[in-house]
């Protein structure tokens, strides 16, 4: 029997960092993913913000991986070919007490080692943005916010990690956890997987594998956040991401460019039951709508493309959870924001939690850090473009003509580790379909190269795996009028 | 003789009219409302025998679709009947638009024909 | 980089660029190079296969593909150059066109007019605000009706229809017969944005339900769509609350509008007319950018596929003018949709000659009088025993009345018969 040095359970950034940085580390490692593809939790629906590091308290570990992983963030983005720009992210406020409110981000900031912060007023800022509302009386700026694509790092950081010789498992539910002579056992009811160390990284569901262990001290409250996403035309609404100060109001929502030149306006934050309910609701939009004008004017919601929720897995001490309750077993629980910024400094220190339970570590010479996802065809110049369709010539035949996502890209990434099964799947790695038109017009091409390159039939692609097929019959043979 | 009225909404063009039929004894005796004739006889034979154009696809052979109607209204009752006739047809390429893929579809007198081309 | 220099270059090969393609050549014009980024010509009617197309043009009745297949089959005999497979990528305001296809990479095209015939695309779900998960199953009318029409798969079984327009109501049908159920059409408006012809062949002979003033308020499922709730609205198209009404289905169908696809126009730096969504035309349907013309549902969203090769025709002809540079004295008078009227194309002429005006009501209304108006004085007007938001309407401008106008604006309003 395989016994692998670690086995990950949970396939968002977390893990995939986890994955990637273990793997660099010599070890064996085994991904366990209960979704179809990576990326499908909180790492599939959130702002994409980099933060900056000003809004943990001070010593928090939280505060420490938000500005060690923010640190590392353009450099690993750079090896993996991942979208990231620093952007620079602005607090508004708009009286006196959120005034008082951004001085002490500030110099809670600056204790948490945060560079470049300057207090600002409502004139100065809004001649940085001028789309802010002219009840904006002042503002903190910090130059080192950046924003990232999340899947894409999550992916890119579990293809490093897969081509490094790490192994994914989708549609692997770890439903029962043993401890046997040393080693771990992971069952999902079917088949076990078996590993030395366990690094549980299950996001909403993180307290429910910590009761798999004993261990009943995490509870885990999903906490919906829904969001609207507007037309690339309304780049440059704002440049940088414009957060609201926290106070009596909440936290307000956000209005950030994205990587991709879209604007995102989000997210609500409503607790609630439900671990994997990502439904929007009515009132969410509207309160998303109302909140996001108080800080952005003219914000032209009528080229809203699409709307869509997240859920944070809010830990219940305030702080991540990353610890080991039992030896050779790591939990990182509680990974709410700032958890994308941190990710990658989260992983170092998983490493390090595994060394202490007695992990031999060391850096793997072979290590290849690069990832080389299909280059974005309308991202290239004229030249590379003719090049690169002399070489291939399906990267003359665009597909999705909202984002211009050519055959070429979608072919290549439908060879690339982690493969996309499905449609959402490809969507999150090649943009096709995520652009004004929603799939509308591409559809119809994309499974006909899905089913081709994937080899399987077309009526058997599905939208998000399991039973979300696209197709339910060949014509003339369907039969309506059960339901 | 019973003398009853009914409405009916022209679709022999995008117009749409309005039309009001006089029947004595189901017999259509007077149409108003159509502006131009095809509309009155679109109406009479509404209220005696209503006909519909079929327009469906075919798999051809090697597994293409092929676009197809009727070259003729035919009675619209038996329209779900004729889709299963059209569903078995599976003709080879090449088929050129206009060539008649099945005689008298039905005992209707009217063809299914093909309204593009496969080469 | 490959260029190629032509007289006119004719983005998109669907009905309007044939049909601008043709007027064109019939002009004269021999050095036209159509652009098309599917693999044949006849843009989206090649998967209507439905009939009703042409009567108008041809006085008879055909199906999309047939009706494209009669442009198509001049376009060929007649050798006028097209590319298939072929992406416009961008207009410069100097008239160069990129665009790229397997075979040439990337190429610049230098033309002295163009004609945009690049369509439209439908209201994707995602703009709706549907509230609930997306699950699979939630297509946009279109999109449904290419896995049928032309790949032969069926999206689903139970059906929903979201919006009555033309393509949704098309669909009832076409999923009916091939042997889905279509539960009910609902439309947020009081009334239908689709012909009465088609609620009557494609809803009424199949006893499918149009519910006016309803919507689809949320999506059931996770992972493939299980249901939706619809509900009624009030006169403000707000959903009334405590009218929630549960359907099963697998499948929601959106015919909720068109959008004209005017990404190449915007970045060409064209003024685009803020309620069509396509760019502001005069009587040649010439652009705010000197030589660039536009036509078909790229320009306006139109009812009638005949509708749209007319006006092709027009953008055609005057390209080949404009190549020619054959000019008549100006005139410039503006158009301006008054009362009851949502817009007007073209919306400026600069020349005094037959002008045909369409456009499109606001509300649907019975008795009225469509009249043209300088300031207080009437110049003109005919009667209409109905209007309706979903069928365009026309207006006939003579040479005289426009030569009389040059310098004003004129405005098209609706009055009550009285």
């Amino acid at each position: 029997m395989m016994i692998y040095d670690v086995a990950i359970i949970g396939a968002g950034v977390v893990g995939a960092m986890v994955a990637r940085e273990l793997t660099r580390q010599g070890q064996s490692v085994i991904l366990l993913e209960k979704a179809s593809d990576v990326a499908t939790g909180a790492s599939r629906a959130n702002s994409g913000i980099v933060h900056a590091g000003f809004d943990a308290k001070e010593n928090s570990l939280k505060a420490k991986f938000n500005v060690a992983g923010a640190n590392m963030m353009a450099s690993l983005c750079r090896e993996m070919g991942v979208a990231y720009v620093q952007n620079g992210s602005l607090v508004v406020g708009f009286d006196q007490e959120d005034q008082q409110t951004l001085e002490g981000l500030l110099k809670r900031g600056v204790e948490n080692g945060v560079t470049g912060l300057a207090l600002l007023s409502g004139d100065e800022v809004r001649a940085l943005e001028p789309s802010l509302s002219e009840d904006v009386t002042c503002a903190l700026l910090a130059p080192t916010g950046g924003i990232v694509c999340p899947y894409e790092l999550t992916i890119a950081a579990v293809g490093v990690a897969m081509y490094n010789g790490a192994e994914l498992k989708t549609n692997f539910a770890v439903s029962s956890i043993t401890e046997e002579g040393g080693v771990w056992h992971l069952s999902n009811g079917e088949e076990t997987v078996c590993a030395t160390y366990v690094v549980n990284c299950a996001g909403t569901h993180s307290d429910d594998i910590a009761r798999m262990i004993g261990d009943d001290r995490i509870t885990i409250t999903p906490r919906r956040g829904e969001y609207i996403l507007l037309d690339r035309a309304c780049e440059g609404l704002v440049s940088r991401t414009i957060f609201m100060a926290p106070g009596k109001m909440g936290k307000g929502v956000l209005v950030s460019p994205t990587c991709h030149g879209n604007i995102i306006v989000g997210p609500t934050a409503v607790n609630m039951e439900e671990k994997d309910n990502t439904s929007t609701t009515a009132e969410g939009l509207a309160e998303v709508r109302r909140l996001a004008q108080k800080s952005v004017k003219d914000i032209p919601f009528g080229r809203g493309i699409t709307i869509f929720c997240g859920i944070r897995a809010v830990g219940n001490t305030g702080d991540f959870i990353i610890e080991c309750p039992r030896p050779r077993f790591v939990h990182c629980a509680g990974i709410e924001s700032p958890g994308l910024s941190a990710s990658p400094a989260i992983a170092l220190y998983v490493a390090q939690l595994l060394q202490k339970e007695g992990a031999v570590l060391s850096i793997r010479a072979d290590f290849d850090p690069h990832y080389t996802p299909a280059v974005h065809f309308r991202h290239l110049s004229d030249e590379e473009k003719n090049d690169i369709i002399a070489r291939d010539p399906r990267y003359g035949r665009v597909i999705c003509r909202c984002e211009t996502v050519t055959e070429g890209e979608i072919v290549q990434t439908l060879h690339q580790l982690p493969i996309p099964r499905d449609l959402d799947a490809l969507k999150r790695r090649t943009r096709c379909g995520m652009g004004r038109c929603q799939g509308g017009f591409c559809t119809p091409y994309v499974t006909e190269i899905m089913a081709r390159e994937l080899g399987v039939d077309e009526l058997s692609l599905t939208k998000s795996g399991g039973d979300s097929p696209l197709l339910l019959a060949a014509t003339k043979t369907a039969k309506g009028g059960t339901k | 003789m019973e003398k009853t009225t009914r409405a009916l909404t022209c679709i022999v063009c995008p117009r749409g009219c309005q039309m009001q039929v006089t029947l004595e004894d189901g017999v259509p005796v007077s149409v108003c409302g159509n502006i131009c004739p095809r509309g009155k006889t679109y109406a009479e034979a509404e209220c005696t025998h209503p006909v519909r154009t079929l327009t469906s696809t075919i798999r051809l052979q090697d597994g293409r679709i092929l676009p197809v109607k009727t070259n003729g209204a035919i009675p619209k009752h038996l329209l779900f009947d004729a889709m299963d006739i059209v569903g078995g047809l599976h003709p080879a390429a090449p088929v050129a638009l206009g060539q008649v893929i099945l005689q008298n579809l039905l005992d209707t007198g009217v063809d299914v024909v093909a309204t593009a081309d496969a080469e | 980089m490959k260029t190629v220099t032509t007289d006119l270059v004719v983005i998109g090969g669907g009905p309007a660029g044939m049909s601008a393609a043709l007027a064109a050549y019939d002009q004269g014009i021999r050095d036209i190079l159509i652009l098309e980024r599917d693999n044949a010509l006849g843009g989206i009617l090649r998967q209507c296969i439905h009939n009703g197309f042409g009567l108008h043009r041809f006085g008879e009745e055909l199906t999309g593909p047939e009706y494209a297949a009669r442009d198509a089959i001049r376009v060929k005999e007649l050798s006028i150059p097209y590319m298939t497979d072929t992406m416009a990528l961008s207009l410069s305001p100097d008239l160069e066109v990129r665009a790229t296809s397997q075979t040439n990479g990337i190429f610049k095209i230098k033309a002295k007019a163009v004609i945009l015939a690049m369509g439209c695309r439908e209201r994707p779900a995602g703009a709706l605000g549907i509230a609930g998960n997306r699950p699979a199953g939630v297509y946009s009318a279109g999109t449904a009706q290419k896995f049928v029409n032309m790949k032969g798969y069926m999206p689903g079984r139970d059906v929903v229809i979201l919006g009555s327009g033309d393509i949704g109501l098309i669909m009832a049908r076409r999923m009916t017969l091939e042997g889905a159920k279509v539960h009910a059409v609902c439309e947020l408006m009081p009334y239908s944005g689709g012909l009465a012809r088609n609620i009557e062949q494609c809803l009424n002979d199949f006893d499918i339900p149009l519910l006016l003033s309803h919507t689809v308020t949320r999506l059931h499922g996770k992972k493939r769509l299980e249901g939706v709730t619809i509900q009624k609205v009030d006169e403000n198209r707000r959903p009334i609350s405590g009218s929630e009404q549960y359907i099963p289905c697998d499948t929601l169908l959106l015919s909720c509008g068109l959008i004209p696809e005017n990404e190449l126009t915007t970045e060409a730096g064209i003024a685009l007319d803020r309620v069509t969504s396509g760019a502001i035309v005069d009587q040649d349907r010439m652009t705010s950018l000197s030589g660039v013309f536009a036509c078909g549902n790229v320009l306006q969203v139109h009812d009638l596929v005949d509708f749209v090769s007319e006006e092709a025709a027009i953008a055609g002809k005057a390209a080949a003018n404009f190549i020619k540079n054959q000019k008549t004295p100006p005139i410039s008078v503006s158009l301006n949709a008054g009362d009851g009227v949502r817009y007007t194309v073209p919306q400026i002429v600069t020349e005094a000659k037959d002008v045909t005006v369409y456009f499109r009501v606001t509300d649907v209304q019975k008795d009225v009088r469509i009249a043209l108006y300088d300031g207080d004085t009437c110049l003109l007007s005919k009667k209409k025993i109905s209007v309706a938001p979903g069928e365009m309407e026309t207006l006939s401008l003579s040479p005289e009345v426009l030569k009389e106008a040059n310098g004003k604006t004129l405005t098209i309003k609706i009055e009550r018969k009285d």
